[in-house]
């Protein structure tokens, strides 16, 4: 998508992290974005909802440490770079979005239109991220 | 002839008795053993234990064996006294038997520490078959187990009673797990490996006393704390059982004295194996006792010439997953030692050598011991390894594995438990025609012992036997480095229940979507729902029991028996395809009706309103009996088919396969329902059915195998589930029938499934109707789904405008 003057980055509170189960990963539609969160056990992460080979949602896929595998081809994308990891020739990232875990909510770090900013309790501290050890209960 | 008397009837004894009889007969052998079996292999006590062995598997020695060789075999008699003047024993039956020359191989004790309490109930050593089974009888789900000792005996025990579901902790003295062979990294390593495995371990406990009013309650430790305990096993090591050579006035030490040549201070009386030392040292491990029966076997029979010097020891711990190998003298003190070291902590592996002008003095290997047997043959060669100085942890790049074989001496020890060479292997397979790996270890005993010489002997079998072929090893994935035949027995024989745990102790800890599915599959089949289901570790199909399209949307089969529906399911079909908007409605190949392109929130509803149950379309399962109109209404059909058929999916629906299984049944010959191109068919005869299995007419066409003819419907339903459920439990995942058999071999299938025995047939049933009962109709989660966000598309929780 765009992005104009007008736009900031900023956290977003997205979900509960229990809603997303161990190893696996939910996609969300947010800010004109499809976007895929996995939870990983000891960290979330979170990257576009599409396969850069055609188009498989990658929130479907088998967690393989911190690649996901892209159900309808196969293809292993490294959530943590977006990088293809299992295919020779040359093709695109996928877009990643820093992820974070603040008092049990996952956090997404998005580019929104400034005006529509709301703010938040305590704001974009959540880069370090919390102990998530209690967070796999989802599982 | 004279006589020659053995006490002793264990490994030591009888492995030089083994020797004995390759030198011209000279005596006549009486062998007496205070245990009432035959000799067996000491060293699997712990595969007993842990239930991955019966105490027939580990026999080395049957009561043929002894008959064939003229062995007069005294079981179950205890020698109390020899007399050396006389030349006679005494037995505890009274009996006195003379001999002419004498061996001793009484082997050795457990070591029982001074601390109070160890006759109570619940008490236990383990160094025999009887310490084994009475350990198993205890052993139990709940039933909290100490073991004192951290060294190699006292962990194998461990895990063999935490196998059996025990809560085991195991007490050391020391700061770290086996001090003798491991240093303080190599133990914390072990130490935490075994924790993953689920045993406590608590070191620098010295125990004070056995707690409990005549039964086991407790061990209390000196620095006043305490655990509780429903049994105690004392694995604090051993020492030799000299208490008859005492007596006899032999000269012992702590082990009864030896010469190189394994004579003790009297001319008619010889010792060998765990009783005797030799040159100041008692040895515990097996390839010395066999080193020194081969002398002995020489210095008896007259041909005394060759010399003992004493064996470099090795010590491998056999607990499958935790990889310990520690052999030499690995201490770091002595000046002029340089240290060679490796460690990669998440993967669990420590390396580390250690060398003395530039030869090689020791080794110890933690989570990988792939390379033990080079750093065997570097530690007896005693070769100068300066030039491989930057290769000594990892071989040079070009080094493969035939090659490896090739290079190797004839002399060079392949199996180090048993002691068999290279040369004695290659000879073996010439002149006994050898050429599979069971006829190898029956005949050269290698590779049975720890075996971890298997691959070695494989590949000698592959470079010297042309038509040998390898016991299809083939790897799960880079994962997880074992056949999933291998996999199938670790599952079994560690018990364990969850995807994760094994790649956690087996695999690399990470899986990915070729082992996951795999072992997914594995845990369903071999605990038939007794697990934890991970569905993480499912392909998406499975989370959602819809088949994912190319858009990300799902396509729905409903079940449909033999391929017959009715008007009332017609309609539902037709309301629920306007209702979801499905983009397009499918007559299947398989006599089945699929909507294709409905949305994954959309899923529960439309099952709801389909009011059928999931056709496993989706899946490796069980998909459908396609069925001809059999014998209600057509002219020519000979046997109802489609009764036959409805049946047959009636009895295998909803249970999971290595590959999706599709079937056919058809009432006559014509077989206008493709029978003998499915996995399993049924092909109607006048007067009987043909059950034909194998079948493909995807990718590849492949015709069916007949399994067997059989008169009635029952017998071909019996027929063929017998072969599904054994289907089920040999095929790798993924795997088709069609390949599978064309793997195996149907003539090995038949034997197997429809000529087995009874007891055999009963237990592919019994296995199969215990999966069956557990197998649900996985639409049925719809409403209530396993992760309560399946089906849910997430909600943001702050709303942003683009």
């Amino acid at each position: 998508m765009t992005q104009n003057h007008s736009q900031t980055k900023r956290w977003v509170r997205i979900t509960q992290a229990k809603d997303i189960p161990l190893r696996e990963g939910r996609s969300i539609q947010i800010a004109g974005h499809e976007i895929a969160i996995f939870n990983l056990g000891d960290r979330f992460l979170a990257v576009e909802n599409r396969c850069p080979h055609r188009g498989g949602p990658l929130a479907d896929g088998i967690v393989s440490g911190r690649s996901v595998v892209c159900p309808l081809h196969a293809w292993k994308v490294d959530l943590e770079t977006g990088r293809v990891t299992n295919r020779s020739e040359e093709s695109p990232c996928v877009k990643n979005f820093p992820a974070a875990v603040q008092d049990g909510v996952v956090m997404l770090e998005l580019s929104v239109p400034e005006d529509h900013s709301v703010a938040l309790e305590a704001p974009c501290v959540a880069r370090q991220i919390p102990q998530i050890s209690s967070l796999s209960a989802g599982d | 002839m004279n006589r020659l008397v053995v006490v002793g009837n264990g490994m030591a004894g009888v492995g030089c008795v083994e020797q004995i009889l390759k030198h011209a007969a000279k005596f006549e052998i009486v062998v007496f053993g205070d245990e009432t079996h035959v000799n067996y292999n000491r060293i699997l006590l712990s595969s007993v234990l842990g239930g991955e062995k019966a105490a027939d598997d580990i026999v080395l020695n049957p009561l043929e064996w002894y008959e064939n060789n003229h062995i007069q075999l005294r079981l179950g008699v205890r020698i109390t006294d020899i007399d050396p003047i006389a030349k006679s024993l005494t037995g505890d039956d009274g009996s006195i038997t003379s001999f002419d020359k004498l061996l001793l191989a009484t082997g050795s004790v457990p070591l029982i520490p001074p601390i109070e309490g160890t006759k109570k109930d619940g008490v236990h050593v383990f160094r025999n078959l009887d310490d084994t089974r009475a350990l198993v009888d205890r052993a139990g789900q709940g039933i909290k187990a100490v073991v004192i000792g951290g060294g190699l005996l006292g962990l194998e025990a461990a895990r063999g009673l935490q196998i059996q579901g025990c809560e085991v902790t195991v007490v050391h003295l020391m700061d770290t797990l086996m001090e003798r062979q491991l240093d303080f990294t190599g133990g914390g390593y072990l130490k935490s490996k075994m924790e993953c495995l689920g045993v406590r371990v608590l070191l620098e406990r010295s125990t004070a006393a056995i707690l409990g009013n005549g039964k086991v309650e407790g061990v209390a430790f000196k620095d006043g704390s305490t655990v509780d305990a429903d049994i105690v096993v004392i694995a604090a090591g051993i020492r030799p059982n000299v208490e008859l050579a005492r007596k006899v006035g032999l000269q012992v030490n702590r082990g009864i004295v030896v010469s190189d040549f394994l004579e003790t201070s009297h001319p008619d009386i010889f010792a060998v194996g765990e009783c005797v030392e030799h040159r100041g040292t008692c040895y515990g491990l097996v390839a010395p006792l066999l080193e020194q029966g081969k002398v002995l076997a020489a210095t008896i029979t007259g041909n005394k010439g060759p010399r003992y010097e004493g064996t470099v020891t090795a010590a491998k711990l056999k607990i499958m997953g935790v990889d310990v190998f520690s052999a030499g003298d690995f201490s770091e003190k002595m000046p002029g030692t340089d240290v060679i070291r490796y460690e990669d902590a998440a993967l669990g592996i420590y390396k580390k050598l250690t060398l003395r002008d530039g030869k090689l003095t020791g080794a110890i290997l933690v989570g990988d011991t792939s390379d033990s047997h080079r750093y065997m043959d570097w530690l007896r060669s005693q070769e100068d390894l300066t030039l491989h100085r930057r290769q000594l942890l990892f071989p040079g790049p070009s080094e493969d594995a035939g090659l490896d074989v090739a290079e190797m001496p004839d002399t060079k020890v392949v199996c180090g438990c048993l002691g068999v060479t290279k040369g004695a292997i290659i000879e073996a397979i010439h002149q006994k025609g050898i050429n599979t790996l069971a006829q190898l270890k029956e005949c050269t005993r290698a590779s049975t012992g720890c075996g971890s010489c298997t691959e070695h002997c494989q590949q000698l079998l592959k470079a010297v036997v042309p038509e040998f072929h390898e016991e299809s090893e083939k790897v799960l994935c880079k994962c997880l480095p074992y056949s999933e035949e291998k996999l199938r027995d670790i599952v079994r024989g560690q018990r364990l229940f969850a995807v994760q745990e094994v790649l956690d102790i087996y695999g690399n800890g990470l899986g990915c979507e070729i082992c996951k599915p795999a072992l997914s599959y594995m845990m369903d089949m071999v605990w038939c729902g007794d697990h934890d289901e991970d569905r993480s570790a499912r392909f998406i199909n499975d989370r959602v029991h819809a088949n994912i399209q190319k858009d990300g949307t799902f396509s729905v089969v409903p079940r449909m028996r033999g391929g017959v529906t009715s008007a009332k399911e017609l309609r539902r079909i037709a309301d629920v395809a306007e209702k979801y908007n499905v983009p397009m409605v499918k007559i299947t190949g398989s006599q089945r009706i699929d909507l294709l392109g409905v949305k994954k929130s959309d899923l529960p509803r439309v099952w709801a309103d389909l009011g059928m149950p999931s056709g496993q379309a989706y899946t490796k399962g069980v998909r459908m009996v396609k069925t001809c109109v059999g014998t209600d209404f057509c002219r020519f059909g000979v046997q109802d088919s489609t009764k036959a058929g409805i049946e047959l999916e009636r009895r295998l629906e909803h249970l999971f396969t290595p590959a999706k299984v599709k079937m056919g049944a058809v009432g006559c010959p014509r077989n206008c329902a493709e029978a003998t191109v499915k996995d399993i068919g049924l092909v109607g005869q006048e007067g009987a059915w043909q059950v034909v299995v194998g079948g493909a007419a995807g990718k590849k066409v492949r015709k069916t195998d007949l399994l067997i003819t059989v008169e009635s419907t029952e017998e071909a339903l019996q027929a063929a589930t017998l072969f599904f459920q054994y289907y089920r439990e040999n095929a790798n995942f993924l795997e088709r029938t069609y390949d599978f058999i064309e793997r195996v071999g149907i003539e090995k299938v038949r034997r197997e499934t429809v000529y087995a025995s009874l007891a055999v047939q009963q237990g592919l049933r019994e296995r199969l109707r215990k999966s069956k009962r557990l197998a649900r109709d996985a639409w049925l989660e719809g409403d209530e789904p396993r992760q309560p966000t399946q089906f849910v598309q997430i909600e943001p929780i702050e709303k942003v405008c683009q």
